[in-house]
């Protein structure tokens, strides 16, 4: 049987879609074998390293990873730590080890630290092959959320959003002077004012459906000048709080 | 939903506007499309926003209960599919379920919209039975007006199946519909704070003081009415919320035209 790379580098696949024939290439995330050509499992970029074939994911839910800074709801609280929901199909727990340093006596009530509803920006410790997730809130960055709203958006985008060194969301945070925190799991938290947060909302929106489009950055100084009426600038002082392009 | 995160909420209400830049009495897009279902006798599709919900209406030869032995019968039946939201289950019928069936039910029901007597092709024998099923797609909110919305549109579009030698011809469908006299629409109004608001976001739903359910046909006339959430309603809010669904009322029923 020939060897033959029928879908190239950085093309889009469908489910079921052969990527390629022959036992020259090697499965990697999103891609699995039949026989002897590689099939797509998933809707996605064609990323071809050498030998090894993967899909870069354009839709779906998020999928826990550890190291992802991520932000949760808090959805029971337990004899010693808390449940969360972390927007994708697997919930995680959050030990009280990992969220706090304090010493807390036996049977003390855990909601005087985080209560049902609240949200928490936190970071996925571990992963296990059964999908069990660990959150941590101890770190740089990781605490709870007060107040403000969510804005949901495909998990997938969201290095479009932060920008290359976190430069398109401190484009929006100065144009609209909101607080913005971009979780991994698609989950994006704003505080502002009302009129700057619907600003923010839709410019946040406009990445995630123009992600894909060139010249996004200039757009988007464009889109926040009509709305703000004022030219925003970029600042690099503003990267620490949000995750990090993946 | 906190404290903080209500507070939040409601600081875009006391700016007369909501988070996805509506005003409070302002509908999202609304799609209705009728004609969905090849095995309904009539069937329709309402889309709030993201808000998507179906209602199919089946037609069937039965005989009438015994206190009505000369009227047609009219079931409505609601489904929340796991599919649309996170929080809906598989098995048995939840509260919401009942409660959504049961007030878009008392809606079509009160309001007279079908003139049962005309279903009747056999006193105490043999009646037409009308039975409504809404399903939801996903739930964006609302679901209670959409589903209204959606019943009454598959009510409007159903045909009579053919009719041979008593027995109900699935495969004939002719081009006689249902007898209806009215139209209602139901608005549901909500109190969160001191603000009104129609047509929610599943926040607002979440952050939601009170609701009240209004059922309200072409003539401005309220024809039910379903309090719902955990506060109270002072005679002087009631009087408001309905004053807002006699209004907003005429805007949903020129989308079924």
């Amino acid at each position: 049987m020939s060897e033959a790379l029928l879908i190239k580098d950085k093309e889009i696949a469908v489910p079921g879609e052969i990527i390629a024939q022959g036992m020259g290439f090697v499965p990697n995330k999103g891609v699995f074998r039949d026989g002897d050509v590689l099939v797509a499992s998933k809707l996605g970029m064609v990323s071809v390293e050498g030998k090894v074939v993967k899909l870069i994911p354009l839709s779906g839910k998020y999928i826990p990873k550890a190291e992802d800074k991520i932000i949760c709801q808090m959805t029971d609280v337990l004899l010693t730590g808390w449940r969360v929901d972390t927007n994708s199909p697997y919930s995680a727990v959050l030990n009280l080890k990992d969220a706090t340093n304090e010493f807390v006596a036996r049977g003390a009530d855990l909601t005087q630290y985080f209560a049902l509803g609240d949200w928490i920006v936190c970071k996925v410790t571990n992963v296990t092959s059964q999908k069990l997730v660990d959150i941590s809130t101890r770190g740089p960055g990781l605490h709870k959320l007060q107040g403000g709203r969510m804005v949901e958006v495909n998990a997938y985008k969201v290095p479009r959003i932060i920008g290359k060194d976190a430069s398109m969301i401190s484009l929006i945070k100065n144009a609209t002077g909101c607080e913005i925190i971009v979780g991994q799991n698609g989950l994006v938290w704003l505080h502002g004012a009302p009129s700057q947060e619907l600003i923010a909302a839709e410019a946040i929106k406009k990445i995630e459906a123009e992600a894909h489009l060139p010249g996004l950055t200039d757009r988007m100084v464009d889109f926040l000048k009509q709305k703000t009426g004022k030219t925003p600038t970029m600042n690099e002082q503003h990267q620490t709080t949000e995750g990090s392009e993946s | 939903m906190n404290n903080e995160q209500k507070k939040h909420l409601i600081t875009y209400l006391a700016n007369g506007t909501r988070y996805d830049g509506r005003g409070l009495l302002e509908w999202r897009p609304i799609h209705v499309e009728t004609g969905v279902s090849q095995s309904a006798e009539g069937s329709a599709r309402v889309r709030v926003g993201k808000t998507d919900i179906m209602a199919g209406v089946k037609l069937a030869l039965e005989k009438p209960y015994g206190d009505t032995p000369d009227q047609g019968n009219l079931m409505v039946n609601a489904e929340l599919y796991p599919l649309s939201s996170p929080k809906f289950e598989t098995g048995p019928p939840g509260e919401q379920a009942i409660e959504l069936a049961r007030v878009i039910d008392r809606g079509i029901r009160e309001a007279k919209t079908i003139d049962v007597k005309k279903l009747c092709l056999k006193s105490g024998e043999k009646v037409w039975s009308v039975s409504v099923d809404i399903v939801t797609l996903n739930d964006d909110g609302d679901l209670m007006d959409a589903g209204a919305l959606a019943a009454l549109a598959a009510l409007q579009a159903a045909r009579f199946p053919g009719v041979k030698e008593g027995i109900v011809d699935y495969g004939e469908r002719t081009s006689t519909p249902i007898p209806i006299d009215m139209h209602p629409v139901t608005v549901t109004v909500y109190l969160i704070d001191k603000y009104f608001v129609v047509d929610p976001l599943p926040e607002e739903e979440e952050a939601a003081d009170a609701r009240l359910t209004i059922a309200v046909d072409e003539h401005g006339m309220v024809r039910a009415l379903q309090k719902g959430g955990a506060e109270k309603l002072t005679i002087d809010q009631i009087d408001k919320m309905v004053g807002i669904a006699v209004k907003k009322a005429p805007e949903l029923r020129k989308l079924i035209k």
